[in-house]
């Protein structure tokens, strides 16, 4: 988790410049894709191997892949966080392109937490959805996610839109630590964290491991989804300066593509 | 500050200001909804205090595009951005908050006692959901300061405003109601809840004007 912040930071200026993240990304992409698929196979077979749980049965696996989910649907939101400040304060120009690839992925963690959640809720609670603190605080950040969005494709200009949406991304991570100690602060169905707690995890070994495994998987399919929805981006960033540019004439074309905001 | 906060009073009493249209649309809401449960008057005084806060809710979301929109249309805003180093632009953003809540939010707390008495709501309950729309509403219009800047350069941004803002505007929906129906139910907590929407008002107060004003800032073109 903390590895790519620290790299982030320490190697800010070196990617400050598109080419040289486009050759990174392109050498380490392939490699991350690999271990993330190698991670999240072996995590799931372990989980399928791993004991039922005595009240829960065989649901129980689904937090294998829901707990993961809700994970990173809160450090995607992180991300982008960390990027806004890169945006605000740095003004970094691969920041903003780092929020747009995050909002959607963020999202689809967020939806697939949900719908996990619901589907694992009707047998063990009895009820697909309540309106309890932390799925409704849930809910809200795939709101988040939806309207961060919706305010990047309402903007056409990219180089516009950076700066408001790092502001509205900064203000609504307060959303983030209210959905962490929500099951601690409301007393209600959500059972309370069980993995990462100060007086260490009260799950059982044969179950925490596979769901070690799954979450590094998770870690590596985030980067990889991470890093080629910023190629994409990139990529269209510069598809899109180039038809400007053929627009405005032949002469005035530039001979190399180059970033815009 | 003080002639800022009186222009901006005048300017939303008058006929083009959106007072009346948000009064309007809280009438609207809180007279629909009996046709949607039906006329049972239990169930009305019941559920009356919710329907009121969403009414209010909805109706504050919709006037907040105008809150910097005229100024940026007759020019006044860049003279604010420009005057920044003078006068603080979050100080001025807080402000026209307080001007925007005076001629959109207190009219609603005003006439909700009436549509409480529409609502069969009896006297403890119409008085406690006016008490945490008083405390609660401006928190939703300093949340709404923040999507009304980042909004402000978009031709129609006024929908999109509304989308942004609501998943902040739920805390102050959640503990309103919350407050309220602690004033009737008994057993349930009511001080608690309403101190909780204070605080989420003071940080809004804080944290909306200086995110808004920074969005401003950057808005110039």
């Amino acid at each position: 988790m903390s590895k790519k912040d620290i790299k982030k930071v320490g190697m800010l200026a070196a990617l400050a410049n598109p080419t040289r993240f486009m050759t990174l990304s392109g050498t380490l992409l392939p490699w991350l894709s690999l271990l993330a698929a190698l991670f999240v196979a072996i995590g799931l077979y372990l989980g399928w191997q791993a004991p039922e749980d005595y009240q829960q049965g065989i649901t129980v696996r689904i937090m294998y892949i829901h707990v993961p989910a809700a994970w990173f649907a809160m450090f995607s939101y992180t991300v982008m966080a960390l990027s806004a400040l890169g945006v605000l304060v740095w003004r970094h120009p691969l920041a903003d392109v780092s929020i747009r690839a995050a909002a959607p992925i963020g999202a689809a963690f967020t939806l697939l937490c949900l719908v996990t959640g619901s589907l694992w809720g009707r047998p063990m609670w009895g009820t697909y959805w309540v309106w309890d603190a932390r799925l409704t605080s849930v809910f809200v950040l795939l709101l988040m996610y939806l309207g961060i969005m919706a305010l990047q494709r309402a903007m056409e200009d990219p180089a516009r839109s950076a700066r408001p949406v790092a502001i509205l991304v900064l203000v609504g991570y307060i959303n983030i630590p209210i959905i962490k100690f929500s099951v601690d602060f409301w007393n209600t169905l959500h059972q309370p964290a069980s993995v990462i707690r100060l007086d260490g995890p009260t799950i059982h070994a044969s179950m925490l491991w596979p769901l070690l495994v799954v979450a590094i998987g998770f870690t590596f399919l985030f980067l990889a989804m991470h890093m080629m929805a910023m190629r994409n981006e990139i990529r269209r960033r510069r598809a899109a300066s180039l038809r400007k540019a053929g627009a405005r004439g032949k002469s005035s074309a530039p001979t190399t593509a180059v970033l815009e905001g | 500050m003080m002639a800022l906060l009186i222009r901006d009073i005048k300017l939303g009493l008058r006929a083009g200001g959106g007072a009346l249209i948000g009064i309007l649309f809280y009438l609207a809401v809180a007279a629909v909804t009996p046709f949607a449960m039906g006329p049972d008057l239990n169930l009305l005084a019941k559920i009356g205090p919710a329907i009121l806060w969403t009414g209010a809710l909805l109706a504050s979301l919709l006037g907040l595009e105008r809150l910097f929109q005229i100024d940026r249309e007759d020019g006044s805003l860049d003279l604010m951005i420009l005057n920044r180093h003078t006068t603080s632009l979050s100080l001025v953003v807080f402000t026209k908050c307080v001007a925007h809540w005076v001629t959109t939010g207190l009219p609603l707390v005003i006439i909700t006692p009436l549509l409480g008495l529409l609502l069969n709501m009896d006297g403890a309950a119409i008085g406690a959901t006016v008490l945490t729309l008083l405390i609660g509403t401006p928190a939703i219009t300093f949340i709404g300061a923040v999507g009304a800047a980042i909004a402000v350069s978009l031709p129609r941004g006024g929908l999109l405003v509304s989308v942004v803002i609501l998943p902040f505007a739920i805390p102050v929906l959640i503990f309103g109601v919350m407050a309220t129906f602690g004033a009737v139910v008994d057993g349930a907590p009511f001080k608690a809840p309403l101190l909780l929407l204070a605080a989420l008002t003071l940080f809004f107060a804080v944290l909306g004007p200086l995110a808004a004003g920074y969005a401003l800032k950057n808005a110039g073109d």
